[in-house]
């Protein structure tokens, strides 16, 4: 049968045919496409690697970051608290020596009005004496006028003097 | 009415018939074909499917005789007086020996595609018993024929594809293509990925990949091109598929390595009288891998060929017009399938001249 009987014409031509394909495709399309193909597969690869890095880099920096802030927040509860130490410090101490004062200020007050009582006590006894003294030397000038009050006066001061 | 109506679809059966390209009986029709009695004894589905999946010295697209659209095709013939050549209009669309063509002093026919020399004085060749040409003889034929011009229109195909438009690109931008590019790429990447690395191994299938991709897209292009109304039949051909094999064929012989060799012919680690059995078998078995390949595809081709050929057939060997109302439809079907086939097909060579490539060159664990 034709069918099965290879031509040797056409055998001819799909090897030369053939042949030439295979070298123009290798040549002009295979080697060109493949390479380039491998080169862009290498360079996502290179790009994924670096991808990657970048990540793992970031990843490094994140906590590094959280570390920080990690510290920076430590630090900042101890400034807070030392500073609210200080502050109650501050004021305790503050307020004690305002009582201190204050007493003192007190104390000072009591003694000066002590002394200045007991000076205005002891002017008002000099008056009260001399105001005293005045009074009866007015009396006493007043009562001896006459010669009858004077001796109503000696007689009665004789009695007084008896009955002691 | 119903009369009238047989009468219409009997008249469109005979035009159909007409129009149906049985060049073989062309011009014996264009002489005496009245009656359709004549006509359905003309009418033989082995020739005109036979017609149809051979080669031909011209390109036939449509018509019958002096009138029939057809690409004439240069006829090259190797004679003992050197070569000859003319175009192959001048055979007169003329394929059973009748028209004489003379050339260089020599004389031609062309019989049922066969170019024969006639011997001085004879007229028609004639043949003895076991159908050796008495008064002819049959000169190296180097014609470019049907099968030829479709070879070449997908070499030209393939250079447009993938030269002019893949690989330019390629050397333009180092971005991935876009469009029918990309699709050409993910096919070369498709070859690669899946064909060549898992048969032949990371370290060697660079060497191969030109000839599997070219391969496999020789044969997918031609098969589907061989889909087309009035396409050649090209990787259909037995001679075809022989040229391919046997370059798989060299290619494994020449590539193999001395643990190939040594595993064909010496196979360690078994008795040594089993040795020159498993040599004979594994000898053989260097021929029958490539030949399997070669009648696979022709095989698949062929019949996917004369099974839409029959289907249409059907209708003229049944003689009635309604028969395409199945027919038809059934014929698309397969058509379709033998889209998914021209694939399968180019696949199945190339995946499998991979893997006998493979086993070439595969490095053996040193027992």
């Amino acid at each position: 049968m034709d069918l099965i009987t290879p031509e040797i014409g056409l055998f001819f031509w799909q090897t030369v045919v053939f042949l030439v394909l295979l070298f123009l495709m290798a040549k002009f399309a295979w080697k060109p496409i493949l390479s380039s193909v491998k080169n862009r597969e290498e360079s996502i690869n290179d790009a994924l690697a670096s991808a990657e890095n970048a990540r793992k880099e970031m990843q490094n920096l994140r906590s590094d970051n959280e570390q920080l802030l990690k510290e920076a927040r430590a630090e900042r509860d101890a400034i807070l608290r030392e500073a609210r130490e200080l502050k109650e410090k501050v004021i305790t101490d503050a307020s004690e020596e305002a009582k201190v004062k204050a007493d003192k200020i007190v104390a000072d007050a009591k003694r000066s009005i002590e002394l200045e009582k007991q000076s205005a006590m002891a002017e008002l006894k000099n008056h009260v004496a001399e105001l005293s003294v005045e009074i009866a030397e007015k009396i006493v000038r007043k009562e001896l006028s006459g010669k009858n009050e004077q001796h109503q006066m000696i007689e009665k001061m004789i009695g007084d003097a008896k009955l002691n | 009415m119903t009369a009238q109506k047989s009468l219409v679809i009997r008249v469109y059966f005979t035009l159909a018939l007409a129009i149906l390209p049985l060049f073989t009986f062309a011009q014996e029709r264009n002489e005496k074909h009245t009656s359709l009695e004549e006509a359905e004894e003309e009418f033989n589905a082995t020739e005109m499917i036979m017609h149809h999946i051979g080669d031909a010295h011209e390109w036939h697209f449509f018509g019958e005789g002096e009138s029939s659209v057809t690409l004439p095709l240069p006829v090259i013939l190797y004679t003992e007086n050197g070569l000859v050549s003319f175009m192959s209009s001048e055979f007169h669309h003329d394929t059973d020996g009748t028209h004489i063509v003379e050339k260089d002093g020599m004389r031609f026919v062309n019989l049922h595609e066969d170019i024969y020399k006639l011997d001085e004085g004879a007229e028609v060749v004639e043949f003895d018993a076991e159908h050796h040409p008495v008064n002819a003889s049959k000169p190296w034929d180097l014609s470019i024929t049907k099968n030829v011009a479709a070879m070449f229109l997908t070499v030209i195909l393939m250079i447009l594809f993938f030269s002019v438009g893949l690989a330019r690109h390629h050397k333009k931008s180092k971005s991935a293509p876009k469009g029918f590019n990309n699709v050409l790429e993910t096919l070369v990447l498709f070859v690669r990925d899946e064909i060549a690395i898992p048969q032949i191994g990371e370290k060697k299938y660079m060497k191969f990949m030109p000839f599997l991709l070219t391969v496999f897209f020789f044969i997918w292009i031609t098969n589907l091109m061989g889909l087309l109304p009035g396409a050649a039949n090209v990787t259909g051909n037995i001679a075809v598929t022989v040229s391919l094999g046997l370059f798989t064929m060299l290619i494994m012989i020449f590539n193999g390595n001395k643990d190939f060799y040594k595993h064909t012919f010496w196979m360690p680690g078994i008795p040594t009288w089993v040795k020159p059995i498993l040599a004979i078998v594994e000898g053989l078995g260097l021929l029958i891998k490539p030949a399997a390949l070669m009648i696979r595809l022709f095989a698949n081709i062929t019949a996917g060929h004369i099974i839409i050929l029959s289907l249409i057939g059907l209708i003229f060997i049944l003689e009635n017009a309604g028969i395409a109302g199945v027919s038809v439809p059934f014929a698309l079907f397969i058509t379709v399938l033998e889209l998914l086939v021209a694939f399968l097909q180019a696949f199945i060579f190339t995946i499998l001249s991979a893997l006998f490539i493979g086993m070439a060159v595969e490095e053996h664990e040193h027992h």
